[in-house]
């Protein structure tokens, strides 16, 4: 037993933070550590600069530019992105319909698609949920019918997130309303660009803009756009969702927001003019956080081991943990960031996103710090909410 | 990065459960604790007829060489059924002393120890110190050949059924200071030594012990008074993580004991366990397992940590995770038992009482996150 990594993954881990050092572009890694989100650009060109280097889709298969890196190195790899911070790579290609299409599409399907998605030439988004469809997502009500060798969809997706720059969104639709309900879903691979589809956006409690409403009426869909067989869609969702595991927990992010509280408690006074950190009932907050994080990674550590001995795709009953403590740090650190701001967290202004020329109420990162607050909330709901992973850990590990 | 164990560690393991699950299930408890003097002294020699009593100790000294991952895999499985024995106060405290004692002590107490046939303890804590390790002032000074003895220690482990007895004193210094502390070998029943024995809540045993001019040859110092501290807080570290391990046992233990409660207990007509408000609180109760479990497992991967500052805050953030899970685990656990949970009758209340005691012991979770909101560095 050693919980060290090896000399090995250590120097993979410079190699990776080396790279990260000398190709992310300043401009993205500044506007991340001051907490704003990437915008469109930085993904798309960190994720080109990537794709370059071989290192665009690590855990994909080695045909289509997967690198046959161990759990271990992808957890690394992932790690560093999220420490660096440099904008991760845009989920619903790589590590949603990328996978799906690998495993399940047809030759045709994989060499249209998978390629561009290495080089997010095609921006994808998910259309999973719908109003009526949330935690119980094989309730979808979208239709997809079938005339001769198109499929017409007609219905709504919510949720979408970046919908608004999406040249593609794959769906869960019903192809058969008879069947049971997992047993009458398909898998489509839908252009945004099709006549029928509108999107319309929907603003967060933070005042972003990442989600959207998605409605299709009419839309006409190439039969060879479904994905496996017609009806098999709920296996392929299911597989879809058990991939998302590595890099769930987000350790690399919380890492990293850790070490701008250190470094803020430290800079930034309490009332009485002392460095807030030298309270000790901040400090304390700060100690259980850090305390938190470092369990959950040697959790993570733990289902990284099992997942090698084990091999690829068995799904690791831990990775419940790692959603719902993960989550859980994740928001408890933006609301540390938030206290830290205290009075500057108050400022709203959200034309600053956009580059203003005016200076800000108060330092840049206090005045986002509310913001991402707000936002965090989204991380114990999305990606199965967590008593929905409550609900997981209670039947599937204690048999409940 | 790997968590495997080796082939020995493995065995191990295996043979120190199967001799529990055969010996140590809870109606065997209860007559080991009637035993005297309140555990068994016939599982204590099974114990070191399997080597258990033998794990730390060098190889030269009639040990086998073990670990803190050795450590880590025995405690966990008494910690599972609770064991009365003086493991801790024999083998991980005084013996983690003696083992670092010069010569002539290890050749003259260790093989007792590994025969199962000393016992020790370690008679450091006293009523004023709380959890502040370098208070000492139980005072010694030296008087010709001999060490002359004086003060008060409480809560001593197992104190009134051992042999020989480590005692820290103060030779110089204040009474808080970290320099000036000695370690001294002193045998239980020399002259000037009072003990009194009592029950602690979780169905063990600790002494009250007086030293009142007690002589003590010279041959019997462990360490002076500039290397005193360190050992001192090196072994209650190693004892920190092996305590972290039996807590995780135990919390395992009494986990898996409401898991199959709320399977078989029925009201309104169906098992409890299909009322979604308890699966919720079961599944927090895993994810603190677990996440006491991974803690554990770094306490042990840092209690053999040279540079005392990196292994102090690592072992206090352990101690933190596993006072905040044992505290939720135990108190959900009495919680889904209903009023059965309430009784001596049943195990999972002696769980619960072992895993308060061991939240309370070697300093609680405030004091241990106050150690790591102190300092600094990662962790
Ligand atoms: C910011 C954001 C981005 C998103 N992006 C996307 C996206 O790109 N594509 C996409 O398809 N979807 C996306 N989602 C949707 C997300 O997956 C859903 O919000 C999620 O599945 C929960 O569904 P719901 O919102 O309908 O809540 P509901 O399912 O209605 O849940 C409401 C509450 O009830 C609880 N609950 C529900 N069922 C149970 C149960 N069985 N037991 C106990 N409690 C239960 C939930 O935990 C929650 O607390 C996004 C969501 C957010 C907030």
């Amino acid at each position: 037993m050693d919980l060290r990594f090896t000399d090995e993954e250590v120097a993979f881990r410079q190699e990776v933070r080396d790279f990260i050092a000398t190709n992310l572009p300043a401009e993205t890694r500044e506007r991340l550590q001051s907490g704003h989100h990437p915008t469109r650009d930085d993904i798309v060109n960190w994720q080109r600069i990537l794709n370059e280097k071989g290192w665009a889709v690590p855990h994909w298969p080695e045909e289509w530019g997967g690198t046959g890196w161990g759990p271990v190195k992808q957890y690394i790899f992932r790690e560093e992105l999220q420490s660096a911070p440099a904008p991760e790579p845009l989920a619903f290609g790589v590590y949603m319909v990328g996978p799906v299409i690998a495993e399940y599409g047809s030759e045709e399907q994989k060499k249209r698609f998978l390629p561009r998605i290495a080089n997010l030439d095609d921006w994808w988004c998910q259309g999973f949920s719908e109003p009526g469809a949330g935690s119980d997502l094989a309730s979808v009500r979208t239709t997809a019918v079938r005339d001769g060798d198109h499929y017409i969809v007609n219905g709504q997706k919510t949720w979408t997130t970046l919908g608004q720059y999406a040249d593609w969104i794959f769906c869960l639709v019903r192809t058969d309303k008879e069947a049971k309900k997992q047993s009458g879903i398909s898998f489509l691979l839908i252009d945004m660009k099709s006549p029928g589809i509108t999107l319309r956006p929907i603003v967060t409690i933070d005042g972003g803009r990442e989600v959207n409403e998605v409605f299709f009426d009419d839309v006409r869909v190439p039969a060879d756009q479904l994905v496996g067989e017609e009806n098999r869609g709920w296996d392929y969702a299911k597989f879809l969702l058990s991939n998302e595991r590595v890099g769930i927990a987000r350790i690399g992010v919380s890492k990293e927001r850790l070490r701008r509280i250190r470094e803020l408690s430290a800079s930034e006074h309490a009332s009485d003019g002392t460095p807030l950190i030298s309270d000790p009932r901040f400090a304390e907050k700060i100690a259980e956080v850090e305390i938190d994080l470092k369990a959950l990674e040697i959790t993570q550590m733990r289902v990284l081991a099992a997942e090698r001995a084990e091999g690829k795709g068995k799904p690791n009953p831990l990775s419940s943990i790692l959603k719902l403590k993960g989550s859980q740090i994740q928001q408890r650190t933006t609301e540390l960031l938030m206290e830290i701001a205290g009075p500057y967290a108050l400022a709203y202004e959200p034309e600053r996103e956009e580059g203003s020329n005016e200076p800000p109420i108060g330092p840049e990162w206090a005045g986002l710090s509310a913001s991402t607050y707000f936002n965090a909330r989204k991380v114990s709901i999305y990606g199965g909410s967590n008593e929905i992973q409550r609900n997981i850990i209670a039947k599937a590990i204690l048999g409940l | 990065m790997d968590f495997d164990l080796s082939e020995e560690q493995n065995l191990l393991r295996q043979s120190a459960e199967r001799l529990l699950a055969d010996q140590y299930d809870f109606e065997a408890r209860k007559q080991h604790g009637q035993d005297e003097p309140g555990w068994s002294r016939a599982m204590w020699a099974k114990f070191a007829e399997l080597g258990l009593l033998a794990i730390p100790f060098s190889e030269e000294d009639g040990g086998l060489g073990g670990g803190p991952v050795e450590l880590m895999l025995v405690a966990e499985a008494m910690g599972a059924k609770l064991t009365l024995e003086p493991y801790l106060p024999t083998v991980i405290l005084g013996g983690g002393i003696l083992r670092r004692a010069p010569e002539s002590l290890r050749q003259r107490w260790l093989e007792g120890v590994i025969a199962g046939t000393t016992l020790l303890s370690l008679a450091h804590a006293e009523r004023q110190a709380r959890f502040t390790l370098s208070d000492v002032a139980t005072r010694v000074r030296l008087d010709g050949d001999h060490y002359v003895l004086d003060g008060d220690k409480s809560l001593v482990l197992a104190g009134d059924s051992a042999d020989a007895l480590v005692v820290t004193a103060r030779l110089n210094g204040e009474r808080r200071d970290e320099g000036g502390i000695v370690l001294l070998l002193v045998d239980a029943k020399a002259e000037g030594v009072t003990r009194n024995g009592y029950a602690t809540q979780d169905g063990r045993r600790a002494a009250e012990i007086q030293f009142r001019n007690v002589r003590v040859s010279q041959d019997n110092l462990i360490a002076g008074p500039e290397t005193g501290f360190a050992l001192l807080q090196a072994v209650t570290d190693e004892a920190i993580a092996a305590l972290c391990a039996e807590a995780v046992g135990a919390m395992s233990a009494i986990s898996g004991l409401t898991v199959e409660y709320l399977k078989t207990r029925k009201q309104f007509g169906v098992p409890i366990g299909s009322f979604q408000a308890l699966q919720h609180r079961a599944s927090d109760m895993y994810v603190e397992l677990e996440q006491a479990r991974s803690m554990a497992l770094f306490a042990t991967m840092m209690a053999a940590e040279q540079d005392a500052a990196k292994r102090g805050r690592a072992i206090s953030a352990a101690k933190v995770q596993i006072g905040r899970s044992a505290r939720q685990i135990g108190q959900e656990a009495i919680q889904l038992h209903g009023g059965i949970g309430m009784t001596m009758e049943a195990a999972v209340g002696h769980y619960f009482k072992r895993l308060t005691m061991i939240e309370l012991m070697f300093g609680d979770t405030d004091h241990h996150l106050r150690r790591v909101a102190e300092t600094v560095g990662p962790l």
